[in-house]
């Protein structure tokens, strides 16, 4: 499938700051899944163009790419375009290159961490068909428990909240799923990306998030519990991280800025390019 | 406890007592000594500490935060031999930490052999995700190695821990000598002593040697501290003065494009080197703790781009761990098929079912301490403490074992100190600074800290501990 992704961030701010610096992960990811045919990120601020910096492969596979710009500035503008071919590897990691070790996953952070509930849910599913069985049980298990409804959660709501909540976006039923899977000792990681939206409607959000599972003798494969399927040709990845801020596109500190002085305002398209 | 062994008369030596040679000087030093003059150098040695400000807040029991540690009068002595084997062993241990570094955050042979358990590593609070992929320069990720040894007889010697972040205390080695110098000048005529100045220097030489590919011309090193309030503050000003480089807060540094600046009075002048005094969680909040306002936003992207280094690389401390410690004398023989040099003080970790039920059984016996704890605190010494004090740690420990490990109460060495009642032994360990870039170096002395309570093994300046001027003769 060939997927087309139309991204704009925009900040602005009520006084002006010194000066910006981002850290992003906007690159798709190199595996068997998809393969990039043109893209490009632009950062702007004003009419002026950032300052391109570090640009490097960290451990976990991720294109990073730094940006700086000097201020006084107003507003700041971050452009993704560009065009994906992808296809269906079963939410398998396939031919993708990384260093890490997968049990450096195995490490809980605020918004995985463990808690009864999460702990009943995760023991209710049964290993009796192996791993694999039991990572797809761990993902129903998830999407069961957590309904899709926006706006109920936050950015800082953590698995165990959205779980009593009952209620929550694609970061709570990723947070969710990798709580559960460290708690069945299987490592596992939060993932951002992009999904392209079908006909039918029943995917969500186009800057989407989904969690992927070490699975011993598969490797790293992908669950969508948000979307109760694995990742396939809908699907672009970006980057992973132990949970929903680790993983983050895009992370970004205004020099001089004051709290609450940011506003910002998020567009994504993904489009089908196929005939 | 039995018989301690004394650093100076050899008592607890099996091969007889009576003064052994390398303090042979200073035993007539002392006869000779009037008790007026005494009082006088100790009152004197005081107000030069508090002149230059030296001073060592304690953390965590309030007071007075300018607290001067005391300083004992009584130098600890080694011989140029017991040195050199102390030399050997430390480097030894210091290119093995190093090396397990390099490996745990790139192909992990050590584990894939099934040297070190892969949990303790992966699964480690101080195990630097971000860190895994990237060689920092010539391979070092500790720059400075604080290894803190224990003597328990002439040939004994045992780690107790090793240093790998920030190791602090190197300016009191430093000034200990500088003032014992001022006050006792003819003593350093009468004995050959080891000069220690060089380690500024050699410090100095080690931050270049790592600076990046990218670096051009002479690298610009600059010391990154946390700032005045911080409890080493003192330390970091007096490195970056005795080195004559830069004494910079994160404020003071930006990211420009793929590189680090300094703010200076002639504009912005590119860095190359930063020996961070911050720990790993504040050093970028783009990467780390995004509420940071001590570090450098960025930075972690131009390090790991290899635009600037960072001393210690973020991560090491996954080498200095308590439950790490354990497998250094593995390390060794892994990475360098050596022997150890220097032992490892024989531990028990509670984490482990059959540890446990071993300490809980000897607990009045041993001493208990955090996995990661530092400074003496929460620690047990088993033989040291009351019946209620053992009861109240038994249910800390049991309610989560794998926060501690133990150890044997060691039988630490004594050195004479000055006492009230006039000259006493007192138990001592030694931290010396083991610096490692292209090269690996050592200077001939450490720091001597002394625990001035008697009968206390508790050395840490937080409990009440002292430091000494460290000799080692030239042969």
């Amino acid at each position: 499938m060939r997927l087309s992704v139309d991204h704009i961030t925009r900040y602005s701010y009520e006084r002006p700051v010194r000066g910006l610096v981002q850290s992003h992960r906007l690159t798709p990811s190199v595996f068997q899944g998809q393969r990039v045919i043109s893209w490009e990120v632009s950062v702007k601020g004003g009419d002026t163009a950032a300052v391109r910096g570090a640009e490097f492969t960290d451990g976990a596979g991720d294109r990073i790419q730094g940006w700086s710009i000097a201020g006084p500035l107003t507003d700041l503008s971050v452009t993704v375009r560009g065009l994906v071919e992808t296809s269906d590897t079963a939410g398998m990691l396939k031919g993708y290159r990384e260093v890490i070790n997968p049990c450096a996953y195995k490490r809980e952070t605020a918004m995985t961490a463990a808690s009864g509930a999460l702990s009943d849910l995760a023991e209710g599913v049964s290993d009796a068909g192996g791993a694999l069985a039991l990572a797809h049980g761990l993902s129903a298990a998830v999407t069961g428990a957590i309904a899709y409804h926006p706006g109920v959660t936050h950015a800082h709501t953590s698995a165990s909240e959205a779980l009593a909540l009952g209620e929550g976006v694609c970061q709570d039923h990723a947070h969710a799923l990798i709580a559960l899977a460290r708690l069945r000792d299987l490592p596992a990681r939060y993932v951002s990306g992009y999904l392209f939206a079908d006909a039918s409607g029943t995917a969500h959000e186009a800057a989407h998030a989904w969690a992927e599972i070490h699975v011993p003798g598969f490797g790293w494969i992908g669950f969508d519990p948000a979307n109760a399927c694995c990742p396939d040709e809908r699907y672009i990845r970006l980057a992973s991280g132990f949970d929903a801020r680790d993983a983050a596109p895009i992370r970004g500190v205004a020099r001089g800025g004051q709290p609450g002085d940011e506003a910002m305002d998020v567009t994504v398209a993904v489009l089908s390019s196929d005939q | 406890m039995g018989v301690f062994f004394d650093e100076m008369n050899g008592s607890g030596d099996r091969s007889g007592g009576g003064t052994r040679a390398p303090y042979a000087r200073l035993e007539e030093w002392l006869a000779t000594m009037p008790k007026e003059l005494r009082s006088l150098k100790q009152a004197e040695a005081e107000a030069l500490f508090r002149r230059i400000g030296i001073t060592f807040a304690v953390y965590g029991e309030g007071g007075d935060p300018d607290r001067l540690i005391p300083f004992d009068m009584f130098p600890r002595v080694f011989s140029g031999a017991e040195w050199a084997r102390l030399d050997r062993g430390v480097k030894q241990r210091a290119k093995a930490l190093n090396m397990f570094l390099v490996d745990v955050y790139g192909r992990g042979e050590i584990i894939r052999a099934g040297r070190v358990p892969a949990n303790l590593v992966y699964q480690n609070a101080a195990y630097e995700k971000a860190a895994v992929g990237f060689v920092p320069p010539k391979g070092v990720y500790s720059h400075i190695v604080g290894i803190d040894l224990v003597r328990t007889g002439p040939e004994e010697f045992f780690v107790l821990e090793d240093n790998c972040r920030t190791p602090s205390g190197v300016s009191y080695m430093l000034e200990n000598r500088e003032i014992m110098m001022r006050m006792f000048p003819g003593l350093f005529r009468e004995n050959r002593i080891q000069p220690i100045d060089s380690y500024a220097e050699i410090l100095r030489r080690t931050l270049a040697s790592v600076a990046p590919a990218k670096c051009q011309g002479d690298p610009k090193v600059v010391i990154l501290t946390p700032g005045h309030f911080n409890s080493a503050y003192y330390e970091h000003s007096f490195l970056a003065d005795l080195m004559g480089v830069e004494l910079v807060e994160g404020q003071d540094l930006f990211v420009d494009g793929e590189f680090v600046y300094a703010r200076t009075t002639e504009g912005p002048k590119r860095v190359d080197v930063i020996y961070r005094r911050i720990d790993d969680a504040f050093l970028d909040p783009l990467c780390f703790r995004p509420d940071s306002m001590l570090g450098v936003p960025g930075l972690m992207d131009v390090y790991r781009s290899g635009g600037v280094s960072i001393c210690s690389a973020p991560g090491a401390g996954v080498a200095d761990d308590k439950a790490i410690y354990t497998y250094v004398p593995e390390m060794i023989r892994f990475y360098l098929g050596e022997e150890p040099i220097l032992n490892n003080v024989p531990t028990w970790k509670c984490a482990e079912r059959d540890d446990l039920k071993y300490v809980l059984d000897n607990l009045s016996e041993l001493v208990v301490k955090e996995v990661h704890g530092s400074g003496g605190y929460g620690m047990l010494v088993g033989p040291t403490a009351s019946k209620a004090e053992v009861e109240a740690f038994r249910a800390q420990l049991l309610a989560n074992p794998s926060n501690y490990i133990a150890q044997p109460t060691l039988a630490l060495s004594t050195v004479p100190t000055f006492v009230d009642e006039g000259v006493a032994p007192r138990h001592v360990d030694l931290r010396p600074y083991c610096l490692v870039g292209e090269r690996i170096e050592l200077v001939k002395g450490g720091l001597t800290r002394v625990a001035l309570r008697e009968g206390s093994l508790v050395v840490n300046s937080s409990q009440g501990g002292g430091v000494k001027d460290t000799w080692v003769l030239a042969e």
